[in-house]
């Protein structure tokens, strides 16, 4: 069976590939995540308007820029100041700025969606104002935000495959260097696709235990 | 009876609209005060003052002869309004009830009512638990210590409310509309609940538009209006022979 054997040295090649979207993926995920969270917060709650305006504007110019500008950016633009970043870490870093400034827009959207009275209520029972975010709003926005932090989460794993465009070694690295030296176009780019979804399917099954875990009441 | 809380020169403006403009009045230590007026009139800012969660443009709010909201700073010893962490030691010795009952949905009833004692007073978490269960059994709420407040009717909701505002052990109770957003067949059993509490002798001041409840169980009444106290006596006095025009007006209004 000579299909089977092209298709196992396909797979096998692009493998190699598919640690390096795993860790792009995660490493993104989690500074997007936590910084993300950060600059909500602070948005949300500081009385600073210059800071304030300050996480606007770094919102409004990660998500209004195509992810490969920023790509780009880092790699190429940065080298060119004498700042040599490796293909990985300006994947990793560009995904996980871009993604910073679409979980900041999520998570404040939480915030916005709760009615000022449970803030009102943590207060009155005298609860300082750290205590009131983190015990009684923050796990409330979990919940509303989960659905969209999941989507977010799966979109970046796609994602990842434009950083092969800086020549990160991920999927579609491989596959690409591949399609050239053995015009196996469709074989290879279908696996590469097979792939993603054999990877995606798990983080969406994650978010939706996650969703479970924080409907239930404790 | 000692003063409990004292309102003096309390002004509240929202840019140029003045809401409140002079409020003036004490509480004695166990007196239930009820508070009604038209909508409009001042009577939930006024509430809401007490406790800061709306900041008064002008006044002196005392607890039990402490100054609440306000502290002097610097060498001239200027007034500035406390922040909310400033705030908070001062608001736990307050209970609330709002209209809306703004239960923590994410948290069981049991943990509504625990959750301020572990985390604001201190408590060991066995000792908030009974805490919370013997303030679930004062509102009738007990068979439903494990629920969520989502599962609840609106009666159940606002009494749930108001046990999480006795495990603050508060010395004052302040309730804001707490049956306007009940449906009509469930305000009886929040008002005995507030009922059953008054009869322990606590001090409260209520807002309320239920006028023969406050007839009933205040012991002294003050009708607000634009933002001024018009009348002001025994609960029985101003809500059945009321002296002022305007609040002979409001209460046939709101009989018929």
């Amino acid at each position: 069976m000579i299909g089977l054997y092209t298709f196992l040295t396909i797979l096998q090649g692009l493998m190699r590939g598919a640690g390096i979207t795993i860790v792009v993926t995660l490493s993104a995920l989690t500074i997007g995540l936590s910084l993300g969270f950060s600059l909500a917060l602070v948005r949300q709650f500081s009385r600073v308007k210059i800071l304030c305006g300050l996480i606007d504007a770094y919102v409004e110019f990660f998500r209004n820029i195509p992810a490969l500008s920023h790509l780009f950016i880092l790699y190429f633009g940065l080298a060119g100041l004498g700042l040599r970043l490796s293909s990985i870490a300006a994947a990793i870093l560009g995904l996980g700025l871009i993604g910073a400034a679409v979980c900041c827009d999520i998570i404040r959207s939480g915030f916005k969606a709760l009615s000022p009275g449970q803030k009102e209520a943590a207060l009155a029972v005298g609860f300082r104002p750290l205590q009131t975010i983190f015990t009684i709003l923050t796990p409330q926005v979990m919940r509303i935000a989960l659905p969209s932090l999941g989507n977010f989460a799966v979109q970046l794993l796609k994602d990842t495959s434009v950083v092969s465009a800086i020549a990160a070694p991920e999927i579609m690295f491989y596959a690409r260097s591949m399609v050239t030296s053995s015009f196996q176009t469709t074989l290879i780019y279908a696996t590469a696709a097979g792939l993603y979804l054999v990877m995606s399917l798990p983080l969406m099954h994650v978010t939706q235990a996650l969703e479970i875990r924080y409907r239930r009441v404790k | 009876m000692s003063v409990l809380l004292s309102v003096t020169g309390l002004r509240k403006s929202y840019g140029p609209v003045e809401v409140l403009k002079g409020i003036d009045f004490q509480v004695k230590a166990g007196e239930k005060i009820a508070l009604i007026g038209p909508s409009g009139s001042g009577k939930s800012t006024c509430l809401r003052c007490v406790n800061f969660l709306e900041k008064p443009s002008v006044g002196d709010i005392r607890l039990d002869g402490e100054r609440v909201g306000i502290r002097p700073v610097g060498r001239n010893r200027s007034e500035r309004i406390m922040s909310d962490r400033q705030l908070a030691p001062q608001r736990a010795q307050m209970g609330m009830v709002f209209q809306l009952f703004h239960l923590w949905p994410h948290l069981s009833v049991l943990e509504n009512v625990a959750i301020a004692a572990r985390k604001v007073r201190g408590l060991p978490a066995a000792d908030a638990r009974d805490l919370a269960m013997e303030m679930l059994a004062k509102v009738h709420m007990s068979h439903r210590a494990s629920a969520s407040p989502l599962e609840l009717s609106g009666g159940q909701q606002q009494r749930v409310a108001i046990a999480r505002a006795l495990a603050q052990k508060p010395k004052l109770m302040l309730f804001d509309e707490p049956t306007s957003a009940l449906d009509p067949e469930l305000v009886h059993e929040v008002l005995k609940v507030i009922e059953e509490l008054a009869s322990e002798g606590r001090t409260m001041l209520l807002v309320t538009h239920e006028i023969a409840f406050a007839r009933d169980v205040a012991d002294r009444v003050m009708f607000l209006d634009g933002g001024v106290i018009v009348e002001e006596g025994a609960a029985r006095d101003v809500i059945l022979a009321p002296r002022e025009p305007r609040t002979q007006a409001f209460l046939k209004q709101i009989r018929h």
